[in-house]
């Protein structure tokens, strides 16, 4: 199997992951959630997740989980993501771009502050 | 959709809901018997023939929330013009297993589309699911296809619950797909 890499360097990663973890306090936990229904995906979604990743990756980002979901019932506003840190109130963005994306990793998920021009507004009723 | 992994993905959710744990993915491309195949196998729910005979049909969708279903008629339409076909094999408490094959060369064939970063955003993403794919390439002439195996069972047994979208676990696994999967030609 051509893999450039072997279980053992995965162990290497583990054990020095939870060696940093114990050194660091402990920031909130931060769930992104991309909703990858069909007309999620048709609309661009697969493009934000990835970006989402690549942010993580190239700035190497700790305790932040990436989930993908079904359908979320507003079509319209595709691709949908929902950003909780820690405790706080899920925070729902429409139309994300992969430019969305960063800007929503740099303002909110560090700068701890929602991005304004991709939240969906709350409908009333 | 404009790729046939956009496809899988959709697939993929498909399997989700149906409250699959493992999911299967198969690509194969034979390029002297000049067919791509892209699979998907699930254990989920499964589907009644009932559902069976429906799931092609645009205007069904299991879904509530609306009341049209694109995903599979879209795909076995994209199959057919390309000289293929679209089979769907399901058992109700089973799971069910369904197969796009194109023409490889067919002018209107879409394009796969970028399969390693496919595959991570499914294992990433949905980390709750067992995932195993399989690549093959086979060339005219050649007497063994190339083959891609990957199953992250034993990589998850050995995270033992560090996170997959920790930074160095991402470049782990996008670097493993990437490394397996170049060469990919559909």
């Amino acid at each position: 199997m051509p893999t450039v890499k072997s279980l053992e360097d995965l162990k290497r990663i583990r054990e020095e992951a939870l060696q940093k973890r114990a050194i660091k306090t402990a920031a909130g936990n931060i769930q992104i959630i991309v909703g990858m229904g069909t007309p999620g995906i048709a609309a661009g979604a697969r493009d934000t997740l990835r970006e989402f990743l690549t942010q993580i990756e190239q700035r190497s980002l700790e305790n932040i989980q990436v989930r993908q979901t079904g359908n979320l019932g507003m079509d319209s506003w595709e691709p949908i993501v929902q950003v909780q840190i820690g405790d706080a109130p899920i925070v729902n963005y429409g139309k994300v771009t992969p430019f969305g994306a960063v800007r929503i990793i740099e303002e909110h998920v560090l700068g701890g502050k929602p991005v304004d021009a991709y939240l969906i507004p709350v409908e009333k009723e | 959709m404009r790729e046939i992994c956009l496809h899988l993905l959709d697939l993929a959710e498909n399997s989700v809901s149906a409250g699959a744990r493992t999911i299967t993915i198969a690509v194969s491309e034979d390029l002297s018997a000049d067919l791509l195949q892209v699979s998907l196998a699930d254990d989920g729910r499964g589907m009644t023939p009932a559902v069976m005979a429906q799931v092609t049909d645009p205007f069904y969708t299991s879904r509530t929330t609306r009341k049209v279903g694109l995903g599979i008629p879209l795909l076995k339409e994209a199959a057919e013009a390309c000289r293929g076909r679209l089979e769907i094999v399901s058992q109700p408490g089973e799971g069910t297993a369904i197969t796009a094959v194109f023409q490889h060369s067919h002018i209107d064939r879409m394009p796969l589309g970028d399969l390693a970063s496919t595959l991570l955003n499914l294992l990433t993403a949905h980390p709750e699911i067992h995932w195993i794919f399989f690549y093959s390439r086979q060339q005219p002439g050649e007497a063994e296809p190339y083959r891609f195996d990957f199953d992250d069972a034993p990589l998850k047994e050995v995270l033992d619950g560090l996170s997959l979208t920790h930074p160095h676990v991402l470049t782990y696994l996008r670097e493993t797909l990437e490394a397996g999967l170049q060469g990919v030609q559909a």
